[in-house]
């Protein structure tokens, strides 16, 4: 069956329209939440609950047309004012979308349905609908009949009929004006009945008025149809669906083999006619044109956030890894063609280095287009860490709002999912760990509402996700004593403020004195740590009693491609992200200083800064006899902390191509990734921060190794 | 004969469904996005046909058949709604907008195709 593709096309794009409409929903609720929500916001939830039954009918998922049924039916209340959604109401709407969106996902994954937890939640939403709950409840049974053009004209037992014979019907059809209006036409109605079966149409047209009179739709005509076919009354019914009460139509039927139950069939006619009135003056109008009238009126900020019908294309995400590779590829060759120029003895105004010239800007400006189509904002993994934060706040029973900013910011799609974990854990953290007790929160005399902040920006070529709460802050007394009794560190060690915090990273630390089901789940900080590192960033804590603690990750905007120093240390080729290095130097008498044996520092404009052998750290030789006249690069990592890194020779500046190390590589300390440079020679990819780290570390307290190297 | 379909849904599910259903029966089917833009994109073409959703942003299925039938060259034209919702009163809302007919989603594509005939020939 030909069909059978699209349609599967079509309930992948249902899918994905879902995920769009779940968003819609959740920060329409988030603005209700905050302002109690002008209509439009109601609107807008209603609508993308309502959306997403509509297209779940179409594929026949019961369970979520159920669910999404009556949730829409308590909204359509707040629509239309039957009753008020106050802060309990809302938070069940939020429980109720959280559980929509785990349908609409093991819908689509033909996964189990958590029913019992959806009957809770229904039985709650109806019960704030009070009284009208039950009926609507029938209707649900009603409403979701596939063949919506059934008619319940009274006529049960036509259907149940044999064959009969060929009948010969008398049908008097006389339009009223509305049905012109609502641009029906007989013409098409008599030709209906003509496919029925031979006809014999008779206009009356007695009751045209003169021409002058005549108003243009007036319902002047008249038509008497004699139909003889082998029908049921029902069939010439179904012909005068649309024109049902505006027009006045009666049917009489003589049966040429005649069958007995035809006939008392006929006196079922006259509810047709009693039913006009019903059907066009609406009695019960009452949420329709509220929202409609008010639509118009209130352009509120929020609602002019709803998607501003942007043409977009969907592209299988294969094809732009595919494309990502392929201009990872150009650049790395186009290295190298410069680099064959540059020996080649050109003159740098000859045809070709000019032409070289455009061509790196060109590669430079589709590298960017290509890392832009991945690029995503980062909205959709703020609002899953918002569920977080409700389900694991009802946890531990803490009240807690999580307050995000820069929603908008984008970020490579594969860092945003590589994000979820990492930052599901760490908000769990913040609100299990960070957060104090009501009951402390009272007596510290904070707000009872504790505030788990999220935020995204673009800082210096780089994405900077923060947690934070508004916490007690890290209790540095216990986190030491707590690693000293874990064997961590040795128990007497005199450890700075953020020498403590960075504990938390430690493999196996864990601050809660009884392990909560909630954050204890045997995934510590060093977890995050890691999934960070792999992502090619870094984490940072900063923390202060009392205030609170602050997680702090920085990211590079993509995976693929870094802008590079590529520098020699001990005759090897490195490359070091350009971002770091603020600027270079050369050693001489005036600005070195020694504060220990194998402890250097350099004097930059007045400050002195830690002076570390490259070659050293990353074990390449041991320490040189003097550091006169060597280059230095001075490096600054996020948390501002900065080191000289003595290196022998700088090469060039230019972009790489991001080569991940696999998993089977030694993660060595201070080596972020590879790449492969123009001459197709491979380089190792630094990270200076995680090499001041380690080097900091070990010459301060941890362990003697370092010293033992440089002496 | 080929007629000319203008479907109005915000959904973009219903929208290729509504497609699928009438292009391989030989229609041809322009979509808008909402009442808006179902209005603009009314100004360029003259369907035979207009089907429309109630529950739409910005304009809702009701304003877009009053803009319709608001037009001249449109009094006639028949417009179904395309709804969820198989309440009488919004079908006598409906009608008093001006629609022809209606179909209750989720619609059979033999169902919607034989509405249109019905209404458009």
């Amino acid at each position: 069956m030909p069909e059978l593709d699209p349609m599967a096309e079509i309930r992948a794009s249902f899918f994905i329209e879902c995920e769009e409409l779940l968003e819609a929903l959740q920060d329409g609720l988030e603005t209700m939440a905050e302002d109690s929500g002008d209509l439009e916001t109601i609107n807008v939830v209603f609508r993308a609950v309502h959306s997403i039954k509509g297209g779940a009918g179409a594929f026949g998922l019961e369970a979520l047309v159920r669910f999404a049924h009556r949730y829409e039916t308590v909204l359509d209340a707040v629509r239309s004012h039957v009753m008020v959604a106050d802060g309990d109401a809302i938070k069940l709407f939020f429980r109720a979308a959280d559980h929509l969106s785990d349908l609409v996902r093991e819908s689509r994954d033909n996964g189990v349905l958590p029913e019992a937890e959806g009957n809770a939640i229904l039985t709650q939403l109806d019960a704030l609908l009070g009284d009208n709950g039950v009926e609507e409840v029938e209707e649900t049974e009603i409403d979701f009949q596939p063949m919506g053009l059934a008619l319940d004209l009274g006529l049960p037992d036509l259907d149940a009929l044999p064959p009969a014979g060929p009948a010969e019907f008398t049908i008097h059809f006389t339009p009223q004006p509305e049905l012109y209006e609502t641009g029906n036409e007989p013409f098409m109605i008599l030709r209906n009945l003509a496919e029925l079966g031979p006809c014999e149409v008779t206009c009356t047209t007695e009751n045209v008025p003169l021409l002058r009179d005549c108003v243009s739709n007036g319902g002047y005509l008249a038509w008497t149809v004699k139909l003889c076919a082998d029908i049921s009354q029902d069939d010439i019914i179904a012909v005068f669906d649309f024109v049902e009460g505006l027009c006045d139509l009666t049917i009489e039927s003589m049966q040429s083999a005649p069958s007995s139950k035809v006939s008392p069939a006929l006196p079922d006619l006259p509810p047709l006619q009693d039913e006009p009135p019903r059907q066009i003056v609406p009695e019960a109008p009452a949420p329709m044109p509220a929202a409609r009238s008010d639509t118009p009126a209130t352009p509120k900020a929020k609602a002019a956030t709803q998607p501003a019908a942007k043409a977009v294309v969907r592209v299988d995400l294969d094809r732009i890894e595919r494309l990502v590779n392929l201009v990872g590829e150009l650049v790395i060759n186009q290295a190298m063609l410069s680099q064959s120029l540059e020996s080649s003895g050109l003159s740098p105004h000859s045809d070709s280095m000019n032409g070289l010239e455009e061509f790196q800007r060109l590669t430079r400006d589709i590298q960017d287009s290509v890392m832009m189509i991945r690029a995503q904002p980062v909205k959709s993994l703020f609002q899953r860490m918002s569920r977080i934060v409700r389900e694991c706040s009802a946890a531990v029973r803490k009240d807690v709002r999580l307050v995000t900013e820069g929603d908008t910011t984008e970020v490579d799609k594969t860092v945003i999912e590589r994000l979820s974990d990492p930052l599901t854990h760490m908000i769990r953290n913040a609100v299990d760990h960070g957060l104090e007790t009501t009951e402390d929160r009272r007596a510290a005399g904070k707000p009872e509402q504790g505030v788990v902040k999220l935020t995204a920006a673009h800082r210096s070529g780089r994405v900077i996700i923060e947690v934070s709460d508004d916490g007690g802050g890290i209790n540095r007394p216990k986190v030491q004593q707590i690693a000293a009794k874990k064997g961590l560190i040795a128990a007497d060690a005199n450890l700075s403020d953020v020498e403590i915090d960075n504990l938390l990273f430690l493999p196996g630390f864990s601050t809660a004195t009884e392990v909560s089901n909630l954050s204890g789940r045997g995934v510590g900080m060093d977890v995050v740590r890691n999934a960070i590192q792999s992502l090619g960033g870094r984490i940072t804590i900063t923390s202060s009693p009392g205030t609170g603690t602050t997680f702090s990750i920085s990211l590079p905007l993509t995976l693929a491609v870094l802008d590079g120093m590529v520098v020699h240390v001990a005759g090897e080729t490195m490359v070091l992200p350009l971002n770091l290095v603020i600027e270079t130097l050369t050693i001489d008498h005036d600005n070195l200083e020694q504060t220990r044996p194998g402890m250097n520092v350099v004097r930059v404009r007045g400050e002195f800064v830690s002076l570390f052998d490259l070659g050293v750290e990353l074990g390449y030789r041991s320490a040189q006899e003097s550091y006169l006249d060597s280059v230095v690069l001075l490096i600054a990592d996020e948390a501002g902390s900065r080191a000289a890194l003595i290196v022998d020779e700088i090469q060039d500046q230019r972009q790489v191509v991001i080569k991940g190390l696999d998993e089977s590589f030694y993660r060595a300390p201070g080596i972020a990734a590879a790449t492969i440079l123009g001459d197709g020679q491979i380089a190792l990819i630094l990270d200076p921060a995680d090499i001041i780290a380690q080097a900091q570390s070990n010459a301060s307290v941890l362990s003697p190794k370092l010293m033992e190297m440089t002496q | 004969m080929t007629l000319s379909i203008l479907a109005v849904d915000d959904s973009r599910t219903m929208r290729d469904m509504i497609r699928l259903a009438l292009e391989p029966a030989g229609f041809t089917v322009t979509t808008a996005d909402d009442g808006i833009h179902g209005v603009e994109v009314l100004n360029g073409i003259a369907p035979d046909a207009i089907i429309t959703d109630i529950n739409m942003p910005r304009m809702d299925g009701f304003g877009f058949i009053d803009a319709v039938r608001g037009q001249v060259k449109h009094r006639a034209t028949p417009i179904l709604v395309l709804t969820t919702e198989a309440a009488p009163e919004l079908k006598a809302r409906a009608r008093n907008a001006g629609a022809t007919g209606w179909i209750v989603k989720p619609f059979d594509p033999a169902k919607l195709i034989k509405a249109l005939q019905m209404v458009a020939g």
